[in-house]
């Protein structure tokens, strides 16, 4: 059995390491088959510094054709499943053509890589960064080994972050008018306003905050949106009285929210609402939708 | 709808099921120290409040399940080394709860302990939870939350000297937390009036009434904070909780508050803030029962003023009186339709306030009074029984401060006020003032107030026109009528001139109460008169000269006008009784022709009007006995007037009753004084004719009946031979009184008498009398010697 399984296992294994991977901050990173594993995080115009280590299994000699180390940047979307939309892709050739015998050790430096992205792992899309090498043989598949690793970006506090404020209604029913304090909310914040009842006409059993996420992939004919709501938060209970203002506090911290993201290389987008649902005691919902930029901040993460 | 109580009873069981429930799982994760754990089974837990089926007395339960179970939270979230989160970060934690309710239930809780730790100042959490609590709308919900919230903030209020004052924080904060926790409050349950759950307003309200503490429950927590000074509680507690009472609009709520606030703070800042606390209760819904409202404050204040005279300058200071009365006009002119009896409580408030604060203030009762003559003036009728009655105690407060009716004499609206009872109720009244009279034994000394306590009593006087005579009670009607009888007798002035007005003015009054009252008022003014007489002869040395008015002529002339009075009754035996007594008065005053004219009246009435036997006996006797003791007539008019009687006395119905008349009237031949009249022959001649009917007595009986009659008369005629012997009439000989003993015992011997032991024993008991004058010896020893027995 041992023999068989040797068969077809590759000839060596290939470690991938990063220079500063045992300071560098670790985040966990959901695979594919459903497990999460904790991978580096690095920020773009990051210099991705570390070193491959390929070791033959023992006596095994590995002929190749050369061997090389990319860094990756891939979107990939579900309905199109397979293909890998690469928007950064860097080369970093470690051997020329050769044989190994034993184990050998290539440092790979990419400096300051633009990484604009951050990653993404979305409802129908995902977007990933990875390390791959690959040992390209002939006549036999080449040998490739990947490793993840995750992107995120701070942006600094907007500058202009103007409150959200509105006055909505059903004439003669219901009119209210919100305020949220931002537009913009970094992803560890808080959101802070108040809903001013001008005329209530209705009964009114309760009132709460959702924060919706909107995922829309491709283009034209084929875009897909996905919309989840990722919290579902009571802001009052009863019914209220004209001249009454309720207040909202809502810490996002609990919540897993990323950035706002907006065309991502053209292929998809993530945004964030607000969605304030009034809820009569017939059940009937009424609700206003407004959208609110996520950033992330340095500080807050 | 009809098994409600049953449905409700399976609600607040599953209710406190579920608290129990997720409770066991709270306690474990808080005995395994998991934080994460211990949040979401207590929210969990307080999940359970957000039902809305409950009654509010229902969910009282299930929410103090709840809160016992929170206190153990708290004790966990207090001690940061079991779950080692700081109190900061808990705060946020527990607001991360999706649902509302658990999650500000949870935030109080937090915040209390932020609180504790001080690592944030007092004030600002303290209005970040009160602030939150804003998003709970629902009223029973809300309520409820909100009096969680002033209960675990109780003992934290920045209070002066408590550990929470500092710089940040001061007393104003706490204030300003409690008022606006109290106006929330009172939102929500105003608001439960139209959105609440029950359909019928009155389970409504009931259900509401059941809540009413929970709101009232921050004034007495403004009341209990130290630094609410008079300056803090004029400047700012006040008007702000004014404010919201006013403006909630709402009577059930008005009501409870205005009591509240009257309840729960001291009397000496009611005192000093009277104005503005009044100032509202006109801007009150008409339908709030501001005169309960004023009353009580007016009885607190009233207390508060009995209780030391220390605080009565506070009393003048704030011219607390002027300010209650304006008050009330107010109200009363604001509220059109308020029925008279809450007026009339109101005054009496009044009046029992200004009785106690200003004792000596006669001019504020007679406003008070005025006030009400003025309202009662504009409706037509009284004719509900419950204004009638606080009339009553309106008329009454006088009377039992002062203790004097002299002093309610004075009140010149009292009498206007009385005017507005109906007839059963003014002769009420009437009566509480006679008995007041009565009691403190006042005397109403000058004409004038006889006049108006007279005007004041009418309706015990005279019919009142529209009085139902059928109605009336016999025997209350006597006791009324007895009850001015007596108060006649309590005006008195030793001024005989005076005395004389009073008289007058009663006799003006009286004589217009008709036949029924006649006979009760007409003897009590007759002795009345009768004393003014006697105080004259009193004094007749020294008002020589004085006006022909009060010569006792005068007065006799004015008394035979009164007791004519009574032939309208008719009543001829009182009338009769009556002129003896005069006649007796005008042989004191030596005024013969007087005396002899009130003798003629009194034989007219028995010649004319007595002709019932049993009171001619009555009248004839009386007749006699006044006879005798007259010693102003000459032996002419004496003698006419004893032959009448004598004459009268035969002519009696019954045997007996013609003996016993007889020999009184032997007396009137012997006068036992210096100067009496000593007709021993005559008196012997009236014993023998009264002898001969007692005779003719018994033999009447024995042809009637068979048996003998009376033996008793001659035991009587015994009795009168003695006494006339022991005076000393010649006539009456030892052997005449031996003759009669004797036949007496024959008579009581005789077969046919009737064994009688009155008699036997009256006998006996003469025999022994005898008998014990023989053995007293000397002179009247010697007079009865020859006694033989």
């Amino acid at each position: 059995m041992n023999y068989l399984v040797g068969a077809f296992k590759p000839p060596c294994n290939i470690f991938i390491s990063f220079t500063d991977g045992r300071s560098r901050k670790q985040v966990p990173l959901k695979k594919e088959n459903g497990k999460t594993v904790m991978v580096a995080l690095f920020q773009s115009q990051e210099n991705i510094v570390g070193e491959v280590v390929i070791e033959p299994i023992h006596g095994k000699k590995v002929e190749h054709n050369g061997v090389k180390i990319e860094l990756l940047g891939q979107i990939e979307l579900y309905f199109d499943r397979g293909n890998f939309y690469d928007f950064t892709s860097l080369v970093r050739e470690l051997d020329v053509p050769g044989e190994l015998y034993e184990r050998k050790t290539y440092p790979f430096e990419f400096s300051t890589v633009e990484m604009p992205y951050e990653s993404y792992n979305g409802v129908n899309v995902r977007l990933r960064y990875i390390l791959k090498v690959t040992i390209s043989r002939n006549y036999v598949s080449n040998i490739v080994e990947y490793q993840d690793f995750v992107v995120r970006n701070y942006t600094p506090p907007p500058s202009i972050n103007n409150s959200i404020k509105m006055e909505v209604g059903i004439e003669d029913c219901l009119h209210i008018e919100f305020e949220y304090s931002k537009s913009k909310y970094h992803l560890k914040d808080v959101i802070i306003g108040k809903i001013y009842f001008l005329l209530v006409r209705i009964k009114l059993k309760n009132m709460e905050l959702e924060i919706r996420c909107r995922e829309s992939t491709g283009s034209g004919p084929n875009t897909y949106v996905e919309t989840e709501t990722l919290a579902k938060f009571e802001l009052m209970d009863g019914a209220p009285v004209r001249g009454e203002s309720i207040p909202i506090r809502l810490f996002l911290s609990p919540y897993e929210l990323t950035p706002t993201y907006r065309n991502i290389n053209n292929k998809f987008s993530v945004k964030y609402y607000l969605n304030l649902v009034l809820v009569d005691e017939e059940d009937r919902r009424y609700f206003k939708q407004q959208e609110i930029t996520m950033y992330r901040n340095l500080e807050a993460s | 709808m009809l098994n409600g109580t049953e449905d409700e009873e399976k609600w607040l069981a599953e209710g406190i099921a579920g608290i129990q429930h997720n409770a066991f799982y709270m306690h474990r994760a808080l005995d395994s120290n998991n934080l994460r754990e211990a949040l979401k089974y207590s929210a969990q837990m307080l999940s359970e409040l957000r039902t809305s089926k409950l009654s509010p007395h229902k969910y009282y339960e299930l929410y103090m399940r709840a809160f016992d179970e929170l206190k153990r939270l708290e004790l966990f979230f207090k001690d940061d080394s079991k779950h080692g989160v700081s109190v900061v970060d808990l705060y946020e934690l527990v607001q991360h709860a999706g649902n509302i309710l658990p999650r500000l239930y949870l935030l109080c809780t937090v915040g209390s302990i932020y609180i504790k730790s001080k690592e944030a100042p007092a004030k600002e959490v303290l209005k970040d939870l009160v602030e939150m609590c804003r998003g709970v709308q629902h009223p029973i919900r809300g309520l409820f939350l909100r009096s969680y919230l002033a209960q675990i903030s109780r003992d934290k209020l920045p209070d002066i000297g408590s550990e929470y004052e500092g710089d940040a924080d001061t007393v104003m904060d706490a204030v300003d937390f409690v008022l606006q926790n109290f106006t929330e409050m009172n939102k929500l349950w105003v608001r439960m009036q139209h959105q609440g759950p029950g359909g019928v307003r009155e389970k409504r309200e009931k259900e509401r009434s059941e809540l009413q503490d929970l709101v009232g429950k921050n004034l007495h927590v403004l009341s209990q904070i130290e630094g609410v000074d008079l300056e803090m509680y004029k400047e700012t507690v006040l008007p702000r909780v004014l404010e919201q009472v006013v403006n909630c609009k709402d009577d059930l709520a008005q009501y409870y508050l205005m009591d509240c606030i009257i309840q729960v703070f001291p009397d000496e800042y009611h005192l000093q803030t009277l104005e503005t606390l009044l100032g509202a209760c006109p801007q009150l819904q008409p339908t709030v029962d501001v005169k309960t409202v004023l009353s009580r404050l007016m009885d607190r204040l009233s207390n508060y003023a009995a209780s030391s005279a220390d605080v009565l300058p506070e009393f003048l200071q704030v011219e607390a009186f002027s300010k209650l009365s304006n008050a009330i006009g107010k109200v009363i002119e604001a509220q059109l339709d308020m029925p008279a009896v809450g007026a009339i409580t109101l005054y009496v408030s009044l009046l029992t306030f200004t009785l106690r604060v200003h004792p000596d203030r006669l001019d504020h009762v007679d406003q008070v009074l005025g006030a009400c003559v003025k309202k009662l003036s504009n409706i037509p009728k009284l004719e509900d029984s419950r204004a009638m009655k606080q009339v009553v105690a309106l008329l009454s407060a006088p009377l039992e401060k002062y203790n004097d009716i002299v002093t309610a004499l004075t009140l010149s609206n009292y009498p206007r006020v009385m005017d507005h009872l109906d007839i059963g109720t003014n002769k009420l009244m009437a009566m509480v003032i006679i008995q007041s009279i009565m009691k403190n034994n006042s005397c109403i000394s000058t004409a004038d107030k006889v006049e108006v306590l007279f005007e004041l009593i009418k309706g015990l006087i005279k019919d009142i026109d529209g009085a139902d005579v059928d109605e009336l009670d016999e025997e209350d009607f006597k006791e009324e009528q007895n009850s001015v009888a007596r108060l006649i007798h309590m005006l008195y002035n030793d001024e005989p001139e005076e005395m004389l007005k009073i008289i007058c003015i009663v006799r003006k009054h009286t004589m217009v109460g008709g036949p029924k009252r006649l006979p009760f008022t007409v003897s009590s003014l007759v002795f009345s008169a009768l004393r003014l007489l006697r105080q004259l002869q009193g004094q007749e040395g020294d008002i020589v000269g004085e006006e022909a008015s009060m010569t006792p002529n005068k007065i006799f002339q004015l008394l035979t006008q009164i007791i004519e009075s009574l032939s309208a009754v008719p009543s001829p035996e009182l009338a009769l009784r009556l002129y003896l007594q005069c006649a007796e008065a005008a042989n004191g005053c030596d005024i013969e022709h007087v005396a002899y004219e009130f003798f003629t009246q009194a034989f007219l009435l028995y010649e004319e009007e007595i002709a019932d036997s049993k009171a001619q006996v009555t009248a004839i006797h009386l007749i006699i006995g006044t006879l005798q003791r007259m010693n102003v007539f000459g032996v002419e008019n004496r003698d006419t007037l004893t032959h009448k009687a004598t004459g009268y006395s035969a002519r009696l119905l019954k045997k007996a009753d013609q003996c016993r008349a007889v020999y009184a009237c032997s007396h009137l031949f012997w006068v036992d004084d210096q100067d009496g009249i000593k007709d021993g022959e005559r008196v012997l001649l009236c014993l023998k004719r009264a002898l001969r009917i007692a005779n003719a007595a018994q033999q009447m009986a024995n042809v009637a009946r068979g048996s003998g009659g009376p033996v008793s008369l001659f035991v009587e005629i015994l009795n009168k031979y003695i006494y006339f012997f022991e005076k000393g009439n010649k006539q009456i000989t030892s052997s005449a009184i031996q003759g009669l003993i004797e036949l007496i015992n024959t008579e009581m011997q005789s077969d046919s008498t009737n064994p009688d032991s009155v008699a036997d024993a009256f006998l006996a008991s003469t025999l022994r009398y005898i008998q014990f004058q023989k053995q007293k010896g000397g002179v009247m020893g010697e007079k009865f010697e020859s006694i033989k027995l």
